[in-house]
């Protein structure tokens, strides 16, 4: 498990003048839960799409899954997952619908996808919603299918952007226990979150503060370091919102 | 090819479980084939015309009866004078005067050919130019008749065609002043139509209303700006016809701007309950432009005359403010009448615009369910 | 009497007070229901709230918290239950209510395209005061953003959005705030930030209503309310809740993290385990045996667990009471 799955080495990504990523460097290893903080407007999002291939970065190099960000977004796009607060899964279909219609669109074969259909089903006890329109499930079991969804075709990486919000403090913790179900089996996870408590699951953390990435270690080492209980304690201490 | 056909799977799923959307597929067309059926005709029915017989005997009796049992006009008035003549066309009801002149029968006979004058409403181009072409060919037919009784004779009568206030039958007199009211109504309510739905898609309207702020405040509000911002609008929209199209205000200018911003304010109204019944921006843009575009052109009598459709559309109609606005638009400043003429449809606008406001604040939600 | 000492320690915590008597309630809610269709939004809620207290409705997403705050601002009519706000009933007096409520709802809902100067000119003039007049009340909050009061709302940071929302919310000094998850998607500084700021405010005796989904913050408030699917779990102070805690807690520590959650839940004496950043927290059917546990851990492999007592938190007792429902 030692082979890097994401290698970003003075990444750079400017809108007009604005830099949104200022000279970048960070390695994720396969299997790896990799926490993503930063405050709002920190450059987190810009980051991640640069990383999904949904964005070509100014300077630097960056490789996903083996393949470069400038010329091979679309490899990058087959061999990732992506998952998000504000959309995930469509509203007016069914749950047995979205499965799949994204089953095709990874381009995994028919009997594949009703079989990791029914094992998906059983291992979240959803059976009796299969047939449900997304809509109608309450919001902690729309993202636990979210994610599973993100990862249905095994891909090397997940990127998950804020995927807990507002959801119970027991869904919460079982979402979190997917991820790491899910980093055991090989897949790397990608994740930002404003809960501190959940920086703590994680492999390793980066803080990134107006576009730059000010501490990364796992969650112990930076704790030592700012003489910290928590990590929202390092968070404080060294994550200064952005004023304007 | 199986993405795809995934994806086009999806998109019929969200099509059929989409009421809106079906309605706009099927529901539509099959409503406009319909409107559009009966409402475009070329045909003319029941056109008003007035008689102006300066000779009654038995030749013009006959002729007169022959076009008033066409079906294609219906008798509005016998006059007596000329100068009747720009009265009865100004009222609107009547299309055309027939003018037979004296002793119209003694000269065909004697002298084998007589005058008659056919003076039409020229600020409806479509409609004179239907109604003159009608007529004489209801005359040349009876002259034909009266040939076949009297061989070896020859007989003419030879209508004489005139459009009155637009001599030169220019449809731009025609479209001009339907293009204006069009726009006006749909810029006008789409404008206020907007403005209360956005408040309530961006969540301001949340804040809005727990204040002491009441509806008729909010309403007024919001009409008072635009109001202001159209009455530039009208002084530009008339400067550029006037320039542009060179069509006249031969009516009172005063008179023509006040009727503009009695409008204007109807459509502000108009839009803004709308707005009060729109669930978001989208369904209030879709309400404003899509619903009051096509009834307003094809059913306003902007374009297709409203006396040629069944009478089922005249009721239609009768609930449209375009119909009465072109009226009194063309009224001013084609044919230069003043507000006598046109005090009935002012009525019904301002009728409507105090309907509207009133709806508006009934139908204002001061919760948020 | 208890007022004039919560201005001198504002930090105390003071027990509601139930003989209190002349100090009328701010909110008094009972039996409150509201259905949207099939969906019960809110069941049977009851609470009350006193003058100047700083009240926290806890709990995560669909709870029904907004449901709720919405009834207490007027703009939603109850099923069924009711309910007072500054001793007027909401459904009738909603025209003298609205007059003396500073509402925050969810998301930002002020106007992006006018400038934060312009936002609270508006908003002083339509509650018939002006800026100055009660400028005192907002000037430790409106100082952050008053730099930039020329710029428009809309291109402010999330953290300035809110602290220009919360001064709207004030400047007509109302009698009581009722903020709307005011700290959601918003960063852990931002959030510490407008937590101190409103401490600042018990000082002029408003009554502050706020909802949030971060469970840390119910430590914050005099008292809360843990509400979820509609129903409140519990009304009481902070400290209070936490000590209702039923079981002794127990917290594990080990660097191998998902293997230790899962050989705490195989361990046959245990009740509950949950990850809790970095440390599992942990109940047991019984009186924990320390040995048995520690020996189990090691046999399993995780030779560097660490077991220690630990006091329950809100979240812990949160956790403890969904579980009973």
């Amino acid at each position: 498990m030692s082979e890097n799955v994401i290698t970003v080495k003075n990444l750079v990504k400017k809108f007009g003048s604005f830099i949104a990523n200022d000279n970048l460097n960070f390695e994720v290893a396969a299997g790896e839960i990799f926490g993503f903080l930063g405050a709002n407007g920190a450059g987190k999002t810009t980051t991640i799409r640069i990383l999904s291939g949904l964005s070509k970065p100014t300077s630097g190099e960056v490789k996903v899954a083996g393949f470069d960000a400038y010329r091979q977004t679309e490899q990058i796009k087959k061999n990732i997952g992506y998952m998000s607060q504000k959309f995930s899964l469509y509203e007016d279909l069914t749950v047995k619908e979205n499965i799949i219609l994204y089953g095709g669109i990874y381009g995994m074969k028919k009997a594949l996808i009703m079989t990791r259909i029914s094992e998906l089903l059983a291992k979240l006890k959803f059976q009796e919603y299969e047939n449900r329109i997304i809509a109608d499930l309450p919001l902690g079991l729309r993202q636990k299918l979210a994610f599973s969804v993100a990862v249905l075709h095994e891909p090397k990486i997940v990127f998950l952007d804020e995927p807990t919000g507002g959801v119970d403090p027991i869904t919460r913790r079982q979402f979190w226990e997917m991820i790491y179900e899910t980093s055991e089996r090989g897949i790397t996870v990608f994740v930002t979150t404003h809960y501190m408590d959940e920086a703590e699951y994680c492999d390793r953390v980066s803080i990134m503060s107006e576009g730059r990435i000010v501490a990364l270690d796992t969650p112990e080492n930076l704790k030592n370091q700012y003489n910290a209980a928590s990590v929202e304690d390092v968070f404080i201490k060294i994550a200064r919102p952005v004023n304007n | 090819m199986k993405r795809f056909l995934g994806f086009v799977k999806k998109e019929f799923s969200h099509i059929f479980r989409d009421y809106r959307t079906l309605f706009i597929l099927f529901g539509i067309p099959a409503a406009q084939i319909l409107i559009f059926g009966f409402a475009v005709s070329m045909d003319i029915r029941n056109a008003g015309v007035a008689i102006l017989d300066l000779s009654h005997d038995e030749i013009t009796e006959a002729l007169t009866n022959k076009i008033i049992s066409s079906g294609f006009f219906k008798r509005t008035e016998n006059l007596l004078y000329y100068d009747d003549i720009d009265n009865v066309l100004k009222k609107g009801e009547t299309k055309a005067v027939i003018i037979f002149e004296e002793g119209f029968g003694k000269r065909l006979i004697n002298e084998g050919k007589a005058s008659l004058s056919i003076i039409a409403d020229g600020s409806e181009p479509n409609t004179a130019t239907l109604v003159t072409n009608y007529a004489t060919a209801i005359v040349n037919d009876f002259t034909m008749e009266m040939a076949g009784t009297a061989p070896n004779k020859s007989l003419i009568i030879k209508p004489e065609v005139k459009m009155l206030y637009n001599p030169n039958l220019k449809s731009h007199y025609m479209f001009v002043p339907g293009v204006i009211t069009l726009i006006l109504i749909l810029i006008c309510a789409l404008m206020t139509s907007v403005t209360i739905t956005r408040e309530k898609e961006f969540g301001t309207m949340e804040v809005l209303l727990v204040s002491p702020l009441r509806p008729l405040q909010i309403i007024l509000g919001k009409v008072v700006p635009y109001f202001i911002l159209s009455f530039i609008n009208v002084l530009l929209i008339l400067g550029l016809s006037w320039l542009v199209f060179e069509l006249p205000v031969k009516g009172s200018l005063a008179l023509l701007l006040a009727e503009c911003m009695l409008y204007i304010l109807m459509s502000l109204s108009l839009g803004i309950l709308i707005s009060t019944v729109s669930k978001s921006m989208q369904q209030a843009i879709f309400i404003s432009l899509i619903g009051l575009m096509l009834p307003t052109i094809l059913l306003s009598g902007f374009i297709f005359p409203i006396e040629n459709m069944p009478k089922i559309y005249d009721y239609v109609s009768m609930i449209m403010p375009p119909r009465y606005f072109i009226i009194i638009i063309k009224n001013i400043m084609i044919k230069g009448t003043g507000l006598m003429y046109i005090w009935k449809e002012t009525l019904i606008l301002i009728a409507m615009t105090l309907v509207f406001i009133g709806l508006s604040v009934r139908n204002f939600k001061i919760r948020l369910e | 009497m208890t007022a004039h000492l919560r201005q001198e320690c504002p930090g105390k915590q003071f027990s509601p007070l139930s003989k209190s008597d002349k100090m009328q309630k701010a909110i008094e809610s009972s039996g409150i229901s509201k259905n949207f269709g099939t969906t019960k939004a809110l069941t049977d809620i009851s609470f009350s709230v006193d003058e100047s207290e700083v009240f926290g409705f806890i709990g995560p997403d669909g709870g029904g918290k907004t449901t709720l705050f919405r009834i207490i601002t007027t703009l939603l009519l109850p099923d069924a239950g009711s309910i007072k706000v500054l001793g007027l009933d909401c459904i009738h007096d909603y025209k003298e209510l609205r007059k003396n409520i500073g509402y925050m709802p969810g998301r930002f809902s002020l106007y992006q395209d006018l400038s934060v100067e312009e936002n609270l000119n508006f908003y002083a003039t339509v509650f018939g005061t002006t800026v100055a007049e009660n400028y005192d009340l907002i000037s430790d909050i409106y100082s952050h953003i008053e730099p930039f009061k020329k710029r428009l709302a809309g291109k402010l940071s999330g953290g300035m959005k809110q602290k220009l929302a919360l001064s709207c919310a004030l400047i007509h000094k109302p009698r009581l705030l009722v903020l709307d998850e005011p700290t959601t998607g918003v960063d852990a500084v931002s959030r510490s930030e407008f937590w101190d700021m409103l401490a600042k405010l018990r000082k002029h005796n408003i009554t502050i209503l706020v909802s949030t989904p971060y469970m840390d913050e119910a430590m914050r408030c005099d008292r809360v309310a843990l509400i979820q699917n509609g129903r409140i779990l519990s009304v009481d102070t902070p400290q209070k809740i936490r000590e209702a805690f039923s079981r002794k807690l127990y917290t594990v520590r080990s660097r191998q993290k998902y293997k230790l959650l899962c050989t705490l839940r195989d361990f046959p004496g245990t009740h509950s385990a949950f990850p809790f950043g970095d440390s599992v927290h942990v109940t047991f059917q019984n009186e924990l045996i320390d040995i048995s546990l520690q020996e189990f851990l090691k046999k399993q492999g995780l030779t560097d667990a660490v077991v220690q007592e630990a006091e329950a938190g809100i979240e812990d007792r949160f956790l403890e009471l969904m579980e009973n429902i």
